[in-house]
C-alpha cells in the first residue's frame, strides 16, 4: 500500500513546517505578531504530528526513497531581514504550508476510500488548522506587500 | 455641598427595578462665582470619559466658569463625575495652553505663525507624496476629537492622500469592542443601553472597573444596589475594586487568563441547559464549534488556570443562567489583555445563548475608553472605513468613491487600514516618513516607551503634533500646532450607547489656537486635494457642513444619522442612533428583532479566525449563509506569551484611577484631582510586600525586559503575585524625561497585540520587584478607590473646600425615551 509514502511525506512536511515557523519566529522578533503567532502555529504542527502517530503505527510510514522528492521543500535554514525579506520568509512558509495542506487532502481521500474513521477523525482535527495557517499567512502578506514593495527603504 | 473627591459617586438616589433613575443635578462653579453671576449657559457633554454626560458650561465675561449636568438628558439625569466637575473647563483654562504654532529650528522648538508652520507641513507633505508616494504618510489621531473632525481627517487621508496608514489611540482603548461586535454581529454598534441598568436583575462586569472609569454610570448601578430589589453583581478583575466590593461573586483571575474563564462560564451555561433553544435556532450559527471549544473547561480546569475558586465559577454561571434580565459590560481588563477579541466575543456568546439582547435589562455594553472613540470608529479615521463599510466589499468602496467624487482606486482597500502599532513599526523602519499625531500622547500611552520615544525622535521622521499642551509627544515634534479645546469649538460626539450630543462653542480659544477641524480643512486646501471634477475635495465652511456631509455618508448604514440635526440636538436630550425615517427619535437598543447585520452585502466585516486574525474572506462568509443571524465566534485558549519566571516572577498589569484621564494633560491641571492622586505608585499585595520586605510608601523598583519604574509602593488588596501601575504618569510636569526614577507604567509593557482587534496587550507582562529605599510617608495613591491601602494608618483622600459640589435632588420627573428627545417634526426646542 502506497499510503505509507504519503504518511511519511505528511509527517516530514509537518515537521519541516514546525521548524520553519520557529525559525521565522526567532528571526523576526521585531514583528511581535509574527514572532508569537509563528510559535503558536509551530505548536499546532507538533500536535498534528502527535495525532498522526497512531495512524502511522497502524500503516507504517515510508521514509525511504520509494517516491523520491523532485521538488525539494527543505524548510528555512535561516531568515532574511528587512521588509522584503520578511515577505519572502512568509511566502516560503506559505509554500511549505501549501504542501502540508494538499498532503492532508490526499490522506483524507485515501482515508475515505479505506473507510478508516480513525484516520478521518485525525484529518478532521488537523486540516482545518492548516487551512487557517495558510489564510493567516495570506492575510499577513497581503497587508505587508504594498509597504515592502513600494515604500520600504 | 458634597466633597466629590472623597465621595466620588455622590449622594445616593435609590430606585427599584423597572423604575426611572431619579434626577440629581450636579453643579460646580468657580470660586466666588454665584449662579446669578453667570452670563449664559452653553450646551455640551463631558469629554473626560466615554460615558457622555450631558452638561451646560457656565460662561461669564467670555470665560468658562462652571459646569452643570443636564437634568433632561437620558444619559446622566443631571449628574457629573469628579473629572467632569473638576477638569472640564478647569483642565483647558490653564496658562500652559499652547497659543502659537511651534517649529523645530536647530533642534529647538520655537514659536512661529500659522503661515510658516502650515507652509512647512505642506512642503514636506507634497515633496514626500511626489518622491515616495502616499504610503510615506501616516495619521495617528485620538478618541477625543469631534465627529466632524474625524470625518474630515478620514476624507483627507483616504480620498485626498490615499494612505491606508490611519489609526487613532482608539486602537488602545476600544478596538476590541468594535472587533468583538463585528465578529459576533457583523458590524459595530452597541446592542445595549444604559437604561438596561434600570431593569436588569444581574449585572456582569468583565474587566470593567466601572466605579473608576465611568463614575456616573456606576452611580446608576449603586442606586439600583441601594434600592429595594438590587441586582446581583458579578465582577471579573484581579484587583479588589469598588465593583468587586459590591459583587456577589468576585472572580479575581490571573491577568492573561480571561478566555479560560469565559470558556468555563459558557460551558456551564451549555451543560445546564440554560439556553433559549428557539432563539439559538432562529438567530445564530456556529453552536457546535462553540460547544467543542469550551468542552475541556470544567470549573476545576478554570480554577487551575485562572487561580479562582471552582465554586465561584459555578455560581457566576448560575447567576447568568438563571437571571431573567442580565446586563454585561466589558472594558480594558478584557480589551487590553491576552486573547482580547475571543474573550469579548464569549460575552456576546453568553447573551446569544440566552437570547438576551434588545430587551429592557438584557443588554451588552462593549464599552469605549474615550468620549468620542465611537465617532472615530464610525467616521473611519481609525482602522475602519466610514459608515461601518467593509474594505473587502468593492461595492462599499465604490459608494464612498461616489460620495466623495474620487476614483475608487484612490481609496486604499487592499487590506484593512494599518493599525497603530504597525504604523509605528513602519515609522521605525523608515517607510513612513510623515506622521501627523492629533490629540493624543503616544510618548506616554503606547507600550514599551523607550522604543516609542526613539521612534518619535528619529530625525528622518517628520512629526506633526496637534494638541492643547506641550505634551511629552509634542516635545519630540517637528511642528506643533495649538488646537482649540472642548468649549472653544462646536461639534458633535457619540458615547458608548450610541447617544449623539452636541457641544457648542462657549468661548474663544486662547491666542492663535484653532479648532482641529479648521486645521484639517486648511491642510486640505493648501494641499490642493481635488475631486474627479477638479473641484476642491472638502468644501465645508464649518462643523455643521461637515455634519451634514457625514449624514449622507451614514445613510442606510447601521450608524444612520440622517434624522439628526444640530437643531434637534440643541435643547433636548442626546439622540441614540440609528435615527432615520424608520426610527425618527433614534433607537435605544439594537437587535430586538434578532436580526443582525451579517448580510454579506451589508456587513462591516466578513470576520476573522480569532486565534490568528486570518480573514474569513467574502466567499467563505457567503458560504456560511449567515442571513441576519449572529455568529458564535470563539478560539482555543492560549496562555499569555510572557508569563512569570525565575527572573521576572510577578505578573504586571496597568490601569486607571478615578481621578485622572489618560496622560493627565487636563486632569493634572485641576487642583482637586491632582491633589487626590499627585504622583505615580505601584500596588502590590500585603503578602508579597511582606515577603519582599516592603512597607507602605517604600520606594521600589519594578523591572521588565523592556524598562523599569521607580515609584512608591502601595500595599493593597490586589491578588498576590500581581502588581499594578496606573498608566497616567508621564514626565511633562517632572522635568520632561524619565530621569533617574521613571514613573510611566508603559516603560514596562510589552509590544504585542490581539490578532484580531490589534489592541495592545497592556495588562500582561512579567516583572520583578525590589525595594530600593524607605519611604517618607504613604504612597501618593488614593484611599477611596481600588488603590485603597491594606493598613488603616494612611490618611484618607479628601478634597476639602475646593472639591465641594452642589447636588440638587429635585422632584423633577426623570427623562424618558422618546419624550426627552426633540421631535423631528419641529416643536418646542430652541
Amino acid at each position: 500500500m502506497n499510503l505509507t509514502v504519503y504518511l511519511g511525506l505528511l509527517h516530514k512536511s509537518e515537521q519541516t513546517l514546525a521548524d520553519s515557523f520557529r525559525q521565522v519566529a526567532q528571526g523576526h522578533g521585531d514583528e511581535p505578531d509574527i514572532h508569537f503567532l509563528c510559535q503558536t502555529l509551530a505548536r499546532q504542527c507538533d500536535a498534528h504530528q502527535q495525532k498522526l502517530k497512531p495512524v502511522i503505527e497502524r500503516y507504517g510510514e515510508d521514509t525511504a526513497d520509494a517516491e523520491p522528492e523532485r521538488l525539494h521543500a527543505e524548510g528555512l535554514a535561516q531568515t532574511r531581514s528587512g521588509p522584503v525579506g520578511l515577505l519572502r520568509d512568509l511566502q516560503d512558509l506559505y509554500l511549505l504550508a501549501s504542501l502540508v495542506d494538499i498532503t492532508w487532502t490526499m490522506i483524507k481521500q485515501a482515508g475515505q476510500a479505506l473507510r478508516d474513521q480513525e484516520l478521518l477523525d485525525v484529518v478532521g482535527q488537523c486540516d482545518g488548522q492548516t487551512a487557517i495557517q495558510l489564510k493567516w499567512l495570506q492575510t499577513r502578506m497581503k497587508q505587508a506587500a504594498p509597504q515592502a514593495l513600494l515604500a520600504a527603504r | 455641598m458634597v466633597d466629590r473627591i472623597s465621595d466620588i459617586w455622590g449622594t445616593r438616589t435609590p430606585y427599584g427595578r423597572g423604575g426611572l433613575w431619579p434626577v440629581r443635578v450636579d453643579q460646580k462653579l468657580a470660586d466666588g462665582v454665584r449662579e446669578e453671576d453667570v452670563d449664559r449657559w452653553v450646551q455640551s457633554a463631558c469629554v473626560l470619559c466615554s460615558n457622555g454626560c450631558a452638561c451646560d458650561i457656565a460662561v461669564k465675561d467670555g470665560a468658562m466658569v462652571g459646569i452643570r449636568g443636564r437634568a433632561g438628558d437620558l444619559v446622566n439625569h443631571g449628574r457629573l463625575g469628579p473629572k467632569g466637575l473638576f477638569a472640564s473647563w478647569q483642565g483647558v483654562s490653564h496658562k500652559d495652553r499652547l497659543t502659537r504654532p511651534l517649529m523645530r529650528e536647530n533642534g529647538r522648538l520655537v514659536e512661529c505663525d500659522w503661515e510658516t508652520a502650515m507652509g512647512r507641513i505642506v512642503e514636506k507633505s507634497k515633496n514626500l507624496l511626489e518622491d515616495r508616494g502616499p504610503l510615506s504618510h501616516g495619521f495617528y489621531t485620538s478618541g477625543q476629537l469631534f465627529l466632524e473632525e474625524y470625518y474630515a481627517l478620514a476624507v483627507i487621508g483616504k480620498a485626498g492622500i490615499g494612505t491606508p496608514h490611519m489609526d487613532g489611540n482608539t486602537r488602545l482603548c476600544t478596538a476590541t469592542a468594535a472587533a468583538a461586535m463585528k465578529e459576533s454581529f457583523g458590524a459595530d454598534g452597541q446592542p445595549g443601553a444604559y437604561e438596561d441598568i434600570d431593569s436588569c436583575d444581574a449585572i456582569f462586569l468583565y474587566g470593567h472597573n466601572m466605579a473608576e472609569t465611568q463614575t456616573v454610570l456606576w452611580s446608576r448601578v449603586l442606586d439600583r444596589i441601594a434600592g429595594p430589589d438590587r441586582p446581583k453583581v458579578v465582577c471579573v478583575d484581579p484587583r479588589e475594586t469598588e465593583v468587586a466590593r459590591h459583587a456577589d461573586v468576585h472572580l479575581a483571575v490571573r491577568p492573561g487568563t480571561n478566555l479560560a474563564l469565559m470558556n468555563g462560564l459558557v460551558r456551564e451555561v451549555l451543560r445546564n441547559g440554560w439556553l433559549e433553544e428557539e432563539y439559538i435556532r432562529e438567530h445564530t450559527l456556529g453552536l457546535e464549534n462553540l460547544r467543542s471549544v469550551v468542552e475541556p473547561w470544567t470549573p476545576e480546569a478554570v480554577a487551575e488556570v485562572c487561580g479562582v475558586d471552582a465554586g465561584d465559577v459555578r455560581e457566576a454561571a448560575r447567576i447568568f443562567g438563571t437571571a431573567d434580565h442580565v446586563l454585561s459590560t466589558v472594558l480594558q481588563g478584557f480589551y487590553q489583555s491576552s486573547q482580547a477579541t475571543a474573550s469579548s466575543c464569549q460575552v456576546n456568546n453568553l447573551h446569544l445563548l440566552r437570547g438576551m439582547l434588545g430587551r429592557p435589562g438584557c443588554g451588552i455594553l462593549q464599552m469605549n475608553g474615550q468620549p468620542t472613540a465611537q465617532n472615530n470608529r464610525e467616521c473611519g479615521a481609525d482602522g475602519d472605513l466610514p459608515g461601518f463599510r467593509n474594505w473587502e466589499n468593492q461595492e462599499h468602496v465604490k459608494e464612498l468613491a461616489r460620495l466623495w467624487n474620487v476614483d475608487p482606486l484612490v481609496i486604499p482597500h487592499w487590506a484593512p487600514p494599518t493599525h497603530a502599532m504597525q504604523i509605528f513599526r513602519y515609522a521605525e523602519q523608515g517607510s513612513i516618513e510623515f506622521l501627523w499625531i492629533s490629540a493624543t500622547n503616544p510618548a506616554v500611552s503606547m507600550p514599551q516607551l523607550p522604543r516609542i520615544r526613539e521612534i518619535l525622535a528619529k530625525p528622518e521622521l517628520f512629526v506633526v503634533v496637534q494638541d492643547l499642551y506641550l505634551t511629552e509627544t509634542a516635545t519630540l515634534a517637528d511642528v506643533v500646532l495649538p488646537a482649540a479645546a472642548w468649549g472653544e469649538k462646536t461639534g458633535t460626539f457619540t458615547n458608548v450607547n450610541r447617544t449623539v450630543h452636541i457641544s457648542d462653542k462657549a468661548v474663544d480659544p486662547p491666542g492663535e489656537a484653532r479648532s482641529d477641524l479648521d486645521i484639517f480643512l486648511d491642510y486640505s486646501y493648501r494641499m490642493g486635494f481635488r475631486t474627479l471634477d477638479g473641484g476642491p475635495l472638502l468644501t465645508w465652511d464649518g462643523p455643521e457642513d461637515a455634519f451634514e456631509a457625514w449624514k449622507k455618508c451614514s445613510k442606510d448604514r447601521p450608524c444612520d444619522y440622517t434624522g439628526i440635526s444640530y437643531a434637534r440636538l440643541r435643547g433636548g436630550s442626546g439622540i441614540p442612533w440609528p435615527c432615520n425615517d424608520e426610527n425618527p427619535d433614534g433607537t435605544v437598543r439594537l437587535y430586538g428583532d434578532g436580526v443582525f447585520p451579517t448580510d454579506p452585502d451589508f456587513c462591516e466585516s466578513y470576520g476573522h479566525d480569532l486565534l490568528t486574525g486570518a480573514t474569513v474572506g467574502p466567499e467563505s462568509f457567503r458560504a456560511m449563509a449567515p442571513s441576519g443571524r449572529a455568529i458564535f465566534k470563539t478560539a482555543e485558549y492560549s496562555p499569555p506569551h510572557e508569563e512569570p519566571d525565575e527572573n521576572y516572577p510577578f505578573r504586571y498589569t496597568t490601569g486607571r484611577t478615578a481621578y485622572h484621564f489618560h496622560t493627565r494633560t487636563k486632569t493634572a491641571r485641576s487642583r482637586p484631582l491632582q491633589a487626590a492622586a499627585p504622583k505615580a505608585w505601584v500596588e502590590l499585595s500585603a503578602e508579597d510586600a511582606q515577603s519582599l520586605g516592603i512597607s507602605e510608601g517604600d520606594l521600589i523598583r519594578v523591572t521588565s525586559r523592556r524598562g523599569r519604574l521607580e515609584v512608591p509602593a502601595r500595599v493593597g488588596d490586589i491578588r498576590p503575585g500581581t502588581v499594578f501601575a496606573p498608566f497616567h504618569y508621564g514626565y511633562w510636569d517632572t522635568g520632561g524625561s524619565p530621569g533617574s526614577h521613571p514613573t510611566a507604567a508603559n516603560e514596562l509593557t510589552i509590544t504585542e497585540w490581539d490578532p484580531v482587534s490589534k489592541q495592545p496587550v497592556f495588562k500582561n507582562a512579567a516583572v520583578r520587584v525590589e525595594r530600593i529605599a524607605a519611604g517618607t510617608g504613604p504612597a501618593p495613591a488614593p484611599t477611596t478607590t481600588a488603590s485603597r491601602p491594606a493598613v488603616a494608618t494612611v490618611p484618607p483622600t479628601r478634597g476639602g473646600e475646593e472639591a465641594e459640589v452642589e447636588e440638587r435632588l429635585e422632584d423633577e420627573a426623570p427623562p424618558r425615551f422618546p419624550e426627552a428627545i426633540n421631535t423631528a417634526a419641529g416643536g418646542d426646542w430652541q
